[in-house]
C-alpha cells in the first residue's frame, strides 16, 4: 500500500480532514481512480495542475508514473518557472 | 576538472559560444530589431490611476488623427470566463491574463493598459493616445500587503473569496488564498527548545530588470494566419497564450523567437504580443510595439513585496527543534503570488521534525506579479536565514556550523513533505567553511554574513533535433530561447555524444512550426531537460550512423561501434575495415538510405534539487548608511557544469541581483498609488562600481538522473544574498535590518534609532 | 513638419539620412540607417546600451539628436571589428564569457574601447567606474571587468 499525503485544502474539502491515507495502486492513474472512489470528485481535482513527489522525486506531470508497494506520494503545487 | 579526470572531451570545457560573434558585433537580432514593410507603430494608453472604474472610452477623436489605422480596447478581445485552463505547462487563469493585457471594466494599477493605437508613425500614435477620452471613476486603492488584508480595505475584485480557509468566507476580500505546509507538531517542537528566536521581515517589490524592453511585431493575414516575432522565454507559450486571448486556434499563430535580452522569469508571460495582434487584425497591416522603460516598470514583472514572520527554536547544542513561518505576499492586481513556493522553500535546507509554513496570497493595486528567478524563495529565505543568524548569535555558535548541524541530507524529509534523494547541501556549507574567504580578517565597520538557499529545479516537456549536414557538420535544433549561453551547452553535449568537434556543431533556435512543443526557458530546466532531449536525439544519430556503416561493410549492426566520431568494427571477428568518420558517412548517405537525423521529444524527469551557500563581507559607513560589498563568494552544488564559465556566470549574476534586492532596489509608490520611480535612475540596479569580483565555487555532486550529471543552476544564486547581506550588515554595525532594501536612508534611520537611549520606550 | 537632411560619417563611411528634428541619434541609426546594433534599454541615458562615439566622445545616442550628427563622425558597434578581424575586446568578451543575453554587450564594448583608447592600463576600480553608466543584469560584471583587463594586457603587448 502506498502512503499518500493530500494537499491540506483538498483533505479538508473532500476527505473530512484526513490528510494521510494508504492506497492500493500500481501507478498514478490507478491512484486517482482509487482516490476518486473513496472521495468522489477528488480525481478530477488532482488530475491537472498539481505536481507529485513519488519517493522524493518531483513530477510536474505524474500521469504515467508507476507507484511502488511502499511508495510515499506527496501532492504539491506545480513549480513555477523563473 | 581536467579532460582526463572527467573522461569527457567537451563536457566541462569553455569554448566560445556559437552565437557569440553575432552578439559582439551588433548583428544579433533582439525583439525590437525586426521590421516589416508597411509596418505600423503600436502604442498603448495606460491608466494614470491606481484603481478606477472605466465608465466609457471614446476613441473617435483618435481615429481622426492622420495616419491612425486602428484603435483597440477590451471590446476587441473575447471576454473569457473565470477559471483556470490547462495550457502548455500548467494552469492559467486566462480571464485574469486577458484583463491584465487590456483592462475590462476597471483599471487596477497605475500603468494598466486601457486602449492601444496603431499608426503610421510614433508621433501620430502618441497624438492619438492623447485624444482618447477615458471616463474614469477613481476608487480608493491599496498597495501595501498588510493594509490590503485589513477588513474594510479597498476591494479589487468583488468575486474574490479566500480559498483554503474553513468555513468558506461569505464576503469577498483581497486575500485570494491561504496555504499551509506542515510536518510534525510545531508547538511540541518549541516545547523542546532551550532558545527561541522570533522576527518579522519585510521586503519591497523589485523588478527583474532585464535591459531589453518587451517588443513584438505581429502580422495577421487576410486568411487569419498570424505571425509574431518577439522576445520571450518561450515561443510556444506566446503562441498558446495569444491564441487563447484572441480566440483563435493555436495553429493559426506562428511565433518566431528573436534573441532575448534578459528575462529572469519576467518574459514567461505576454503583454504586448496580443495587443499587436489585435491591432494588426484590425488595421490589416503588420504592427510593432516596443515598450518604453517606464512601461516596463509600471506594467510588467515585478515580484511581490512581502511580510514574513519567523520563529525558530533550538536546543543549547544547536539542534533546531521547530521552525514556524507566516508569509504574506502581494500578487499585484490578480491572484497568483509565489507564496506557496516561499512556504515550501523557507526551511528546505534543514532537517526539521516540526515545521510549519503558512502563506497568504494577497491582491493589491500594483502590476500583476510575474515570476522572478526562484519565484518566492528569496523573501522567505531572507526571514529564515536572518533568524538563523540571530539564533547562532544566541547560541554562541558559528553560523555555518549551525547550518551544518541541521543540514538536509539524502533521506531527510524536506520541510514541504517528500524525502530528498542525492543532494549536495552539506558539501556547499563545508566548501564555504573551508574557503579562505571565511577566515579572512575584517576591519572596523566591516562584517561578514552567510546564508543558504534551496530550489527544486524542474524538467518538463522538451524537444530537440540533430541533423547531420552533407559536409559532416551537425545542426542542433534547440527550441528554447538562449538567455544565457544555452546554445553552447547544447553544442557541447551534442559534440560529446557524436564524437565530433564542438566547432562542427551549430545550434539554432527555431520557430513554433519547425519543431515539436517545448516548455519555456525557465525554472533552471534548459541545460538539464532540453539537454537530455539533445543527448537523446544525438544518440539516435549515432545509432543511425552505426547502421549506415554496417550497410557499407555489409555486416550486422551489432558488429559496429561508435568511437571518437567514427564507426569501427567491434572486433577483428567482424572483419578488417577502415573506420568510417561521421563526415564520410554523411557524404555517402545517399547510397545508404538518405539524410541522417534524429529527433527526440521527452517529458524530462529527475531534476536534481539545488543548494547554495553564500559568504558576504560588507563595510557600513556609519555617517551615511551606505553599504559597500567588499567581498562575495557564492558556493553551489551544480551537479556537473557543462560549460563552467556560463555556470559561474549564473552564480555571479544571481548574486548581483540579490545584492541589488538587499541594498537598493524597490518600487516606491506615491500617496495616490502611482509608481514614483519607473526608470533606471531612481530604480537603482547594481552597476559595475557597486560590486566586487564575485568568487564562485562549483561543487559537483552529479545528478544521477542526467546523462552528464546536470542540475539546474540559474535559480538558486538569487536566494541567499538578501540574508547574507543583511547578516553582514548586522555583524558590521550591530543593527539588524529587518526591512530591505537596506538603502542608505533606511539604514541610517535604523542606525540613528539604535543610538537613542532605550529609555525612550 | 519637414524632415531634415543630415550628412554625416558613420564608421568611416559617408552617410546621409532624413530625420525629424526631435528624432534621437539612436532612432536614426536604427530606423534610418538600419544599424540596430545600438540598443534602447531606457531612452533616458541610464543604461548605456545605446553607447556610440560622436567625434571621439562616448555618448548615449538616445540623448543625442540625430541632427547633431551633421558633419560629424559617428562610430558604432558595427564598425568595431576591422573587416573580419575582431577588436581585442570583442574577442576577450567571447573568451571570458562576458555576456549572457548579450543585449548590453554592444554598449559595453563601445564604452570599454573608449576607455582603453584613452587609458591603456586602467585599474580594476577605474574600469568599474568608467563602465558604471552601462547596466548589465545578467553577469554581475565580474567577467566583463576581467575581459576588459585581459584585452588591455593584450593591447599593451601589441602596441
Amino acid at each position: 500500500m502506498a502512503r499518500v499525503v493530500l494537499p491540506n485544502e483538498l483533505a479538508r474539502e473532500l476527505a473530512g480532514g484526513q490528510k494521510e491515507l494508504e492506497v492500493e495502486a500500481e501507478n498514478f492513474r490507478q491512484l486517482l481512480k482509487a482516490l476518486d472512489r473513496r472521495f468522489p470528485g477528488m480525481g478530477d481535482r488532482l488530475r491537472d495542475g498539481v505536481a507529485v513527489a513519488i519517493d522524493g522525486e518531483i513530477f510536474q506531470e505524474p500521469f504515467l508514473e508507476s507507484i511502488g508497494e511502499d511508495s510515499e506520494v506527496f501532492f504539491l503545487p506545480q513549480i513555477e518557472a523563473g | 576538472m581536467s579532460d582526463s579526470a572527467s573522461g569527457f572531451k567537451w563536457v566541462g570545457t569553455r569554448p566560445v559560444r556559437p552565437d557569440g560573434l553575432d552578439k559582439v558585433t551588433g548583428r544579433a537580432n533582439f525583439g525590437a530589431d525586426f521590421t516589416m514593410p508597411g509596418m505600423l507603430v503600436g502604442r498603448i494608453l495606460r491608466s494614470p490611476h491606481a484603481h478606477a472604474r472605466v465608465a466609457g472610452i471614446d476613441a473617435s477623436a483618435a481615429l481622426a488623427v492622420p495616419g491612425v489605422k486602428a484603435v483597440v480596447t477590451a471590446e476587441d478581445f473575447p471576454e473569457i470566463p473565470d477559471g483556470d485552463l490547462m495550457v502548455g505547462e500548467g494552469p492559467m487563469n486566462f480571464r485574469d491574463l486577458s484583463c491584465n493585457v487590456m483592462a475590462r471594466g476597471k483599471v487596477l494599477y497605475d500603468g494598466h493598459p486601457v486602449a492601444a493605437v496603431a499608426a503610421t508613425s510614433r508621433a501620430a500614435a502618441e497624438e492619438a493616445l492623447d485624444r482618447i477620452r477615458v471616463d474614469y471613476e477613481v476608487l480608493p486603492h491599496v498597495v501595501d500587503v498588510l493594509e490590503a488584508m485589513e477588513p474594510g480595505a479597498p476591494l479589487l475584485h468583488e468575486n474574490l473569496f479566500t480559498e483554503g480557509v474553513d468555513p468558506k468566507p461569505d464576503r469577498p476580500s483581497n486575500v485570494a488564498s491561504r496555504v499551509e505546509f506542515s510536518l510534525g507538531d510545531v508547538e511540541a517542537g518549541f516545547a523542546e527548545a532551550d532558545v527561541v528566536v522570533e522576527g518579522e521581515y519585510t521586503t519591497e517589490a523589485v523588478h527583474q530588470g532585464y535591459i531589453e524592453p518587451h517588443a513584438a511585431v505581429a502580422s495577421v493575414g487576410e486568411d487569419g494566419h498570424c505571425t509574431v516575432w518577439c522576445s520571450s522565454q518561450g515561443q510556444f507559450m506566446v503562441r498558446a497564450y495569444c491564441a487563447k486571448l484572441l480566440g483563435v486556434e493555436n495553429s493559426r499563430i506562428r511565433v518566431i523567437p528573436s534573441e532575448i535580452g534578459g528575462g529572469f522569469g519576467g518574459k514567461t508571460t505576454i503583454y504586448v504580443e496580443p495587443v499587436a495582434l489585435a491591432l494588426s487584425r484590425k488595421a490589416g497591416r503588420p504592427v510593432k510595439i516596443v515598450m518604453d522603460r517606464d512601461e516596463v516598470f509600471r506594467a510588467t514583472g515585478p515580484t511581490s513585496s512581502t511580510h514574513v514572520k519567523v520563529r525558530i527554536g533550538a536546543t543549547k547544542d544547536g539542534r533546531i527543534t521547530a521552525g514556524d513561518t507566516e508569509l504574506r505576499y502581494q500578487a499585484g492586481a490578480f491572484s497568483g503570488s509565489p507564496v506557496q513556493l516561499g512556504c515550501m522553500t523557507a526551511f528546505a535546507p534543514y532537517h526539521l521534525d516540526h515545521v510549519r509554513a503558512v502563506g497568504y496570497d494577497v491582491v493589491v493595486n500594483r502590476p500583476k506579479c510575474a515570476a522572478y528567478r526562484a519565484p518566492g524563495a528569496p523573501m522567505a529565505a531572507f526571514g529564515v536565514e536572518s533568524a538563523l543568524d540571530e539564533l547562532a548569535g544566541k547560541l554562541g555558535m558559528d553560523p555555518l556550523e549551525l547550518r551544518l548541524a541541521n543540514a538536509a541530507r539524502e533521506g531527510t524529509k524536506a520541510a514541504y513533505g517528500p524525502r530528498f534523494r542525492q543532494i549536495g547541501y552539506v558539501e556547499t556549507v563545508e566548501a564555504a567553511l573551508a574557503h579562505e574567504h571565511y577566515r579572512a580578517a575584517l576591519g572596523p565597520n566591516q562584517g561578514r554574513g552567510v546564508a543558504s538557499g534551496f530550489w527544486f529545479n524542474i524538467g518538463g516537456q522538451s524537444s530537440a533535433a540533430v541533423h547531420v549536414n552533407e559536409d559532416g557538420t551537425a545542426v542542433v535544433v534547440d527550441p528554447n530561447p538562449d538567455i544565457g549561453g544555452s546554445r553552447a551547452s547544447m553544442a557541447i553535449m551534442a559534440a560529446e555524444v557524436l564524437g565530433i568537434d564542438y566547432d562542427r556543431v551549430r545550434p539554432i533556435v527555431p520557430d513554433t512550426s519547425s519543431i515539436p512543443y517545448s516548455d519555456m526557458t525557465g525554472g533552471s530546466r534548459v541545460t538539464f531537460a532540453v539537454g537530455m532531449a539533445v543527448v537523446e536525439a544525438a544518440k539516435q544519430v549515432v545509432e543511425e550512423l552505426r547502421s549506415r556503416a554496417a550497410k557499407v561493410w555489409d555486416v550486422d549492426v551489432d558488429g559496429v561501434v561508435w568511437e571518437n566520431g567514427e564507426a569501427r568494427p567491434a572486433s577483428s571477428n567482424v572483419g578488417e575495415f577502415e573506420p568510417l568518420s561521421l563526415a564520410a558517412l554523411a557524404e555517402g548517405s545517399a547510397k545508404t538510405g538518405g539524410p541522417i537525423s534524429g529527433q527526440a521529444t521527452i517529458n524530462a524527469r529527475g531534476a536534481g534539487p539545488g543548494f547554495g551557500t553564500h559568504v558576504c563581507d560588507v563595510e557600513v559607513d556609519p555617517d551615511t548608511g551606505r553599504v559597500t560589498v567588499l567581498r562575495y563568494t557564492a558556493v553551489q552544488d551544480v551537479g556537473r557544469a557543462i560549460h563552467p564559465s556560463y555556470v559561474e556566470g549564473q552564480l555571479q549574476g544571481g548574486a548581483a541581483q540579490g545584492i541589488g534586492w538587499a541594498l537598493n532596489e524597490e518600487y516606491v509608490y506615491s500617496e495616490a498609488g502611482t509608481l514614483e520611480n519607473p526608470g533606471f535612475l531612481d530604480y537603482r540596479v547594481p552597476v559595475a562600481s557597486d560590486l566586487p569580483m564575485i568568487d564562485t565555487v562549483l561543487v559537483e555532486v552529479p545528478n544521477p538522473r542526467h546523462p552528464y550529471g546536470v542540475r539546474g543552476v540559474g535559480e538558486v544564486p538569487i536566494i541567499p544574498p538578501l540574508a547574507a547581506v543583511a547578516n553582514a550588515i548586522r555583524h558590521a554595525c550591530g543593527t539588524r535590518m529587518n526591512h530591505l532594501p537596506a538603502s542608505p536612508p533606511r539604514l541610517l534611520a535604523a542606525l540613528d534609532a539604535a543610538k537613542l537611549p532605550e529609555a525612550a520606550d | 513638419m519637414a524632415k531634415r537632411h543630415v550628412t554625416t560619417t558613420v564608421n568611416g563611411e559617408p552617410r546621409e539620412f532624413l530625420c525629424e528634428v526631435d528624432q534621437t541619434l539612436l532612432d536614426a541609426l536604427r530606423d534610418e540607417l538600419g544599424l540596430t546594433g545600438s540598443k534602447e534599454g531606457c531612452g533616458s541615458g541610464d543604461c548605456g546600451a545605446c553607447s556610440v562615439m560622436l567625434d571621439g566622445r562616448l555618448v548615449c545616442s538616445c540623448l543625442a539628436l540625430a541632427v547633431e550628427a551633421e558633419g560629424r563622425e559617428v562610430e558604432t558597434i558595427e564598425g568595431m571589428a576591422d573587416g573580419d578581424r575582431l577588436h581585442p575586446l570583442q574577442r576577450t568578451f567571447l573568451e571570458e564569457a562576458a555576456l549572457q543575453c548579450g543585449i548590453c554587450t554592444p554598449g559595453f564594448l563601445v564604452a570599454a574601447k573608449a576607455l582603453l583608447d584613452r587609458d591603456p592600463d586602467p585599474s580594476e576600480t577605474e574600469i568599474r567606474y568608467w563602465l558604471a553608466g552601462n547596466l548589465c543584469r545578467c553577469t554581475g560584471y565580474d567577467k566583463i571587468v576581467r575581459a576588459v583587463q585581459k584585452a588591455a594586457v593584450e593591447m599593451r603587448a601589441e602596441a
